[in-house]
C-alpha cells in the first residue's frame, strides 16, 4: 500500500537535491534551510517529538537570520522563451495538465470504480498520493519531450523555490501553531468571550456576532476549520439552534462560509494569501489580501442575511 | 479562566504588523502561548515538533516546482500570453470572470485540484490577465501590473472557497456534519451543501463586479 511516508521520502529527496545545488552555488543559508527541511521529511517519522521541535527551531533560526536569498540559476533568455513558445505552441500546456488530471481523474476512478478495491493507496489519502504520481509522470514526459540539460528541471525548480523562500513552509508552521493554540485552550477562551458578547433576545444581533466571531477567529487561526467547532459550540448550537430555533443546516453551512470570508483577509492563511504573493513576485506581501477585502466584506454581509433569512424567517 | 494565552494572538498580530519574519512570529507566538498556558518549555517544543511533523503533507506540494519551472524555461508563460493576444476582444475583466466561474463550477463538482497558485495562477492565469490588460489598455505601470497579478490570485481563491462547499464530499462539509452530529443534530451532507449555493452566487456577482471595476479603473487612468 502506498502511504504518505512514500511521499515524504520523495519530497525529502527533492529538498535534499535543492540543498546540494544551493551548496554548489555557495548559498550556505539556502543549503542549510532546505537541508534541515529534507531531514524533517526523511527522519520525521522516526525521531522523537522533541527532535522534530529542534528541527523547527533550526528552520526558524535560519529564516529569521535572513539566511534565505533568491537565487539565479542559469536559464533561457526571454528571446529563447518567445521562440520556444512559438515552436511548441499549445502543446506546452499538456505536461502542466498531467498533474491535475492525474489527481482528479485518479481520485474519481479510485472512489467510484473497482480500482478502489485494490487498496493500492492509504485510505482517504489518494488525492495527494496521485498528485505525487502525476508530478513524476509530468516531469518524465516534459524531460523526454523538451530534452533540457540534465540538471535543468532541478535548477528551474530551485529558482522558483528560492523566490518563495521561507514562505514555502509558513502554511505548515501555521498548522503547528494552530495545534499549540488548541493545546493551550485558546479556542475555549475565545468561545467564552464571544458567548459573553451577545445581547439578550435579538436573533439578528446574535447571527451577526456568530458570523463576526467566525471571521475574527478564522483570521487569528488562518483557517475556518479551527474556528468552526468553537463558534458552533459557543453560539451556533446553544443560542441560534436551541434558544431561537434556527435551521441547523443553514447555520452550519453558511457559518463556515462566513469563516471563509475571514480566510480571505488574513496573512495567517499563508498558502492562499502570502505564498501567491511570493510566487507572483509581488513587492507587497499583502497585495493579494488587499484585492480580496473588497469582495470579502460585502460577501460577509450577504452571509449574515442568508443565515437570518434562511435559518429563521423561512424556517419558522 | 486564564486569559493569558490570548497574548500569543496579540504577538502574532503585532509581529505581522511590524513585518518581522513570519516564521519567527509564528514560532514565538506558539512558544509564548504554550508557556502562558502553563506548559513547560520542553513540552512546548515537543508539541510544536509533533504538529509540524504531522502536517508535512502540506509542504509536499512543492515537488511540482520542477515541472512548472521546466515548462517556463521553454516559454509556458509566453505561450499563455500569446494565446490571449490572439483572442480578439479579450479583456482582463472577461478573462478573470470566466476563470472565476470555471473555478467555482469545477470546485463544486469536486475538482478543486484543477487550478491553484503554483500550477495555474503563476504560469497561466496571471500572465494571461496581464496580456489581456495590456491589450486593452497598453503597457502597465509596475503598481498596475501588481494589482492585476494579485487580482488573478484573489480570483483563484474566491472561486475555490465559494465553489468547493457545494460539493458534498469535502472536508469542510464533513466537519460541519461531524460537529452538529456530536451535538445531537444529525444532518446529511446534501442538506448542507445546497446551502452553499446562495453564497456562491453572491460571491460570483460581487467578485465579478470588482474584477470589471479594476479593468475599468485601468482604462480610466489612461482616458
Amino acid at each position: 500500500m502506498i502511504t504518505y511516508e512514500w511521499l515524504y521520502l520523495l519530497a525529502g529527496a527533492f529538498f535534499a537535491g535543492w540543498s546540494i545545488l544551493s551548496l554548489r552555488d555557495r548559498r550556505i543559508g539556502n543549503a542549510a534551510f532546505w537541508g534541515v527541511l529534507a531531514a524533517s521529511f526523511f527522519l520525521g517519522s522516526h525521531v522523537s517529538d522533541f527532535v522534530n521541535g529542534v528541527l523547527v527551531l533550526a528552520l526558524v533560526t535560519i529564516a529569521g537570520a535572513g539566511g534565505i536569498k533568491r537565487s539565479a540559476p542559469a536559464t533561457t533568455t526571454l528571446a529563447e522563451r518567445v521562440g520556444d513558445a512559438e515552436r511548441f505552441g499549445n502543446r506546452l500546456f499538456y505536461p502542466a495538465l498531467i498533474v491535475p488530471v492525474t489527481a482528479v481523474a485518479g481520485t474519481l476512478l479510485y472512489n467510484y470504480t473497482p480500482f478502489g478495491e485494490t487498496g493500492l493507496f492509504e485510505p482517504r489519502r489518494e488525492t495527494l498520493l496521485l498528485f505525487g504520481i502525476g508530478v513524476l509522470v509530468a516531469l518524465a514526459a516534459a524531460t523526454v519531450w523538451l530534452r533540457p540539460p540534465l540538471l535543468a528541471p532541478a535548477e528551474e525548480g530551485r529558482r522558483l523555490l528560492d523566490s518563495i523562500g521561507w514562505a514555502a513552509i509558513l502554511p505548515q508552521m501555521l498548522a503547528a501553531l494552530g495545534a499549540v493554540f488548541a493545546l493551550a485552550g485558546v479556542g475555549e477562551i475565545i468561545g467564552a468571550l464571544a458567548g459573553g458578547a451577545i445581547p439578550e433576545g435579538s436573533v439578528l444581533l446574535t447571527v451577526v456576532v456568530f458570523a463576526l466571531g467566525m471571521v475574527l477567529f478564522t483570521m487569528i487561526m488562518g483557517n475556518a476549520f479551527a474556528a468552526f467547532p468553537v463558534m458552533v459550540a459557543a453560539i451556533g448550537i446553544p443560542l441560534l439552534v436551541e434558544e431561537y430555533g434556527g435551521n441547523p443546516a443553514v447555520i452550519g453551512a453558511v457559518g463556515m462560509l462566513a469563516g471563509f470570508c475571514g480566510t480571505l483577509m488574513t496573512p495567517m492563511a499563508a498558502n492562499f494569501n502570502i505564498v501567491p504573493a511570493a510566487l507572483l513576485e509581488l513587492n507587497d506581501q499583502n497585495a493579494v489580501i488587499r484585492q480580496q477585502i473588497g469582495t470579502a466584506l460585502p460577501l460577509l454581509a450577504c452571509n449574515i442575511v442568508i443565515i437570518y433569512v434562511g435559518a429563521f424567517l423561512l424556517w419558522n | 479562566m486564564n486569559y493569558w494565552p490570548l497574548l500569543g494572538i496579540a504577538l502574532v498580530v503585532i509581529g505581522f504588523a511590524l513585518r518581522f519574519n513570519p516564521l519567527l512570529v509564528v514560532v514565538g507566538a506558539a512558544v509564548a502561548t504554550g508557556l502562558l498556558a502553563g506548559l513547560d518549555p520542553v513540552a512546548v517544543i515537543e508539541a510544536l515538533g509533533k504538529a509540524f511533523n504531522d502536517n508535512r503533507y502540506i509542504s509536499v506540494t512543492w515537488i511540482i516546482l520542477p515541472v512548472i519551472g521546466l515548462l517556463e524555461r521553454h516559454g509556458l508563460q509566453e505561450r499563455a500570453r500569446a494565446v490571449i493576444a490572439g483572442v480578439r476582444g479579450a479583456t482582463m475583466g472577461r478573462l478573470l470572470v470566466i476563470y472565476l466561474g470555471f473555478r467555482q463550477i469545477t470546485a463544486a463538482l469536486g475538482m478543486k485540484d484543477i487550478g491553484g497558485h503554483p500550477q495555474a495562477v503563476r504560469p497561466l492565469v496571471a500572465p494571461m490577465a496581464e496580456a489581456a490588460a495590456e491589450q486593452s489598455h497598453g503597457p502597465l505601470a509596475d503598481d498596475e501590473r501588481e494589482q492585476v497579478r494579485a487580482m488573478a490570485a484573489a480570483t483563484d481563491n474566491i472561486g475555490l472557497f465559494f465553489g468547493e462547499d457545494i460539493f458534498f464530499a469535502i472536508a469542510s462539509i464533513l466537519l460541519i456534519q461531524g460537529v452538529f452530529e456530536s451535538a445531537g443534530y444529525p444532518l446529511t451532507p446534501l442538506q448542507l451543501s445546497v446551502w452553499a449555493i446562495p453564497t456562491a452566487i453572491c460571491a460570483f456577482i460581487i467578485h465579478s463586479w470588482r474584477i470589471t471595476a479594476l479593468d475599468r479603473r485601468l482604462g480610466r487612468v489612461r482616458a
